[in-house]
């Protein structure tokens, strides 16, 4: 499903993160939203999601007005993995997975067979069926996010939005949820702090700068080293990387 | 099954033994007579203590504990904070002004009404107050609805603590007694409000428990799988202060079990609400009823105030359970 932006804005507290931005997302893409800290690309993912209102524009999911529907229904269009967080609570992981059925059940039915079904083949699919009874507080970085991929999986919904999802991951963790990322069928938007990920991996990179798309296409023509230069402060060269074959970015400091 | 058996055995049992202890047998009897509508058939004395007043004082017990512990999950899970219990909105500070008010200048201070019905109005304005406070353009965030409580909650306090000093020697023992909580005046038309109150708000929050574990991980997961944030919190809010205000009202000032209670079952049966709520509702009863059985035996004739108790008896037990195999997460 595409994903249309027009014109955003958005402030927070008088400061402005995001100004006349504009964007188009087409079906099964896999779009990565790079950028230096503040540039607005965790922002921008927020308001794409629901959680954090523009104050212009517009954002439409194939042809629903994000902010115009019920969150029931935005649960329907999108489902997200949320940046990375702590969490001391007991529950289990089945029962977090579960939660991403949320939008498809009401007060009065409780979980079915089907949404059962649903929490278990995504469980399979991102390689947690064997945590589905430990709890949550007790899983690494890696692990949580696997059950939280797995959770938005069960939402059924034809967009799927990450926000850093490689934070704090090690390193085996990192390549293994990005492969696991280029597998699904789905619309990706994903907010990357990790250059070299989106290079591999997305079929286009948004760069964001000061609020604004300084940048927009393809990996191996978007980031020059003119660009990497101005918006990231780094000397940058992008190679074939010798194992995989895919482009690689190699960055040193400004000289 | 088992918490359903454990409540039927704690109520009996509360109801058999007090200053005077009454046999089983006798007790079923009294009970059946009753619900069969030929009490005119039991011996008046009999009547009186068992049906009359510890059968009521048994269920209000039971119904203030399951509504302190809904409150308290409730609120433990809007603000995913541990120290969240049924007091920390300030309701129960509004309804103590409100009641002690009546106590100590009689009920023509507030439009003649009762001890009961004044904590419940003292609870309800400043539930409002909360949320005028709270509240900025629409929107209102957890720390301020918190803040706002805790504040308002000490300006209600002030006033309480003024109040008091005013009151007559022998009045102060009656309000100390009502700000630590007791179900001593518990007779069966007092019990209607409050059931109605528990079972409605219970039913709601079970219905509302999906919607609980998934704002357990954070407001955008919440989001992320569409629960319509504000309107959630709102009603989780709003439920959870009636539930307290409708106890406070019936029973004082009763602490440590909406904290506390949670906690304990989520130690046990986990975090999932769809299991957390319907236990701590039934844990809360058993464990209210079995802490007026002994605010009312320890020192017959003598009673004591419940939160003496709740927390004496519920303070050990908890430290115990955070230590056990089963408690550790």
């Amino acid at each position: 499903m595409k994903i249309a932006i027009t014109d955003l804005g958005l402030s927070v507290g008088g400061t402005r993160f995001i100004e006349e931005l504009s964007l188009e997302i087409t079906s099964g893409e896999f779009v990565a939203i790079v950028g230096p800290n503040g540039s607005g690309k965790s922002t921008l993912l927020r308001a794409m999601y629901r959680a954090l209102k523009p104050d212009a524009g517009c954002i439409l999911i194939g042809s629903a007005n994000v902010w115009n529907v019920a969150p029931r229904r935005a649960a329907l269009l999108r489902a997200v993995v949320t940046q990375h967080q702590t969490s001391n609570d007991s529950m289990l992981v089945r029962d977090i997975v579960a939660t991403g059925r949320h939008a498809h059940q009401s007060w009065y039915r409780g979980e079915t067979k089907a949404d059962r079904d649903h929490v278990d083949a995504a469980l399979v699919r991102c390689g947690a069926a064997h945590m589905a009874d430990r709890k949550y507080a007790t899983l690494s970085g890696g692990e949580r996010q696997r059950v939280l991929l797995a959770r938005a999986l069960t939402q059924d919904a034809p967009v799927l939005m990450l926000d850093e999802p490689t934070n704090h991951l090690d390193i085996t963790a990192q390549h293994d949820l990005l492969s696991l990322l280029e597998s699904v069928d789905l619309t990706r938007v994903v907010v990357l702090h990790d250059l070299n990920h989106a290079v591999a991996h997305a079929d286009r990179i948004i760069v964001m700068h000061e609020g604004r798309i300084k940048a927009a296409g393809i990996p191996s023509e978007t980031l020059t080293s003119e660009l990497t230069r101005e918006v990231f402060a780094v000397d940058s060269r992008l190679i074939e990387h010798p194992i995989t074959g895919r482009p690689h970015l190699l960055t040193a400091p400004m000289r | 099954m088992v918490m359903g058996a454990a409540i039927l055995v704690t109520a009996v049992v509360a109801v058999c033994f007090g200053s005077v202890n009454v046999g089983i047998d006798r007790v079923i009897g009294v009970v059946w007579a009753n619900v069969t509508g030929e009490s005119s058939a039991v011996d008046s004395i009999y009547q009186k203590i068992v049906w009359e007043l510890r059968v009521p004082r048994v269920l209000m017990a039971g119904v203030v504990g399951a509504a302190l512990a809904l409150a308290g999950a409730a609120l433990q899970g809007l603000l995913r904070n541990p120290l969240a219990d049924p007091y920390i909105v300030g309701v129960s500070s509004g309804a103590s002004l409100g009641a002690v008010l009546v106590m100590t200048f009689g009920s023509s201070v507030i439009f003649g009404l009762t001890t009961p019905a004044a904590a419940f109005v003292g609870a309800l304005v400043i539930l409002v107050l909360v949320f005028a406070f709270a509240q900025r353009s629409g929107n209102f965030t957890d720390m301020r609805l918190v803040l706002s409580g805790v504040a308002l909650g000490y300006v209600a306090m002030a006033g309480t603590s003024f109040a008091q000093l005013q009151a007559e020697p022998g009045q102060v023992r009656g309000i100390l007694f009502w700000m630590m909580g007791s179900v001593a005046g518990a007779r069966w038309e007092g019990l209607l409000l409050p059931t109605i109150v528990m079972v409605l708000a219970g039913a709601w929050l079970l219905s509302q428990a999906r919607g609980l574990n998934a704002l357990a991980l954070g407001d955008d997961d919440a989001v992320a799988v569409g629960v319509n944030l504000r309107r959630f919190r709102l009603g989780l809010l709003i439920v959870a202060a009636l539930l307290t205000a409708v106890t406070v009202a019936v029973a004082g000032g009763v602490g440590f079990v909406g904290l506390i209670i949670p906690h304990a079952v989520r130690m046990i049966v986990g975090a999932d609400y769809r299991r957390l709520l319907p236990v701590a509702a039934l844990a809360g009863a058993i464990f209210l009823i079995a802490v007026d059985l002994v605010a009312r035996t320890v020192g017959s004739p003598n009673e004591y105030p419940l939160t003496i108790f709740t927390a004496l008896v519920g303070g050990p037990f908890f430290l115990w359970l955070m230590r056990s195999p089963e408690g550790r997460t």
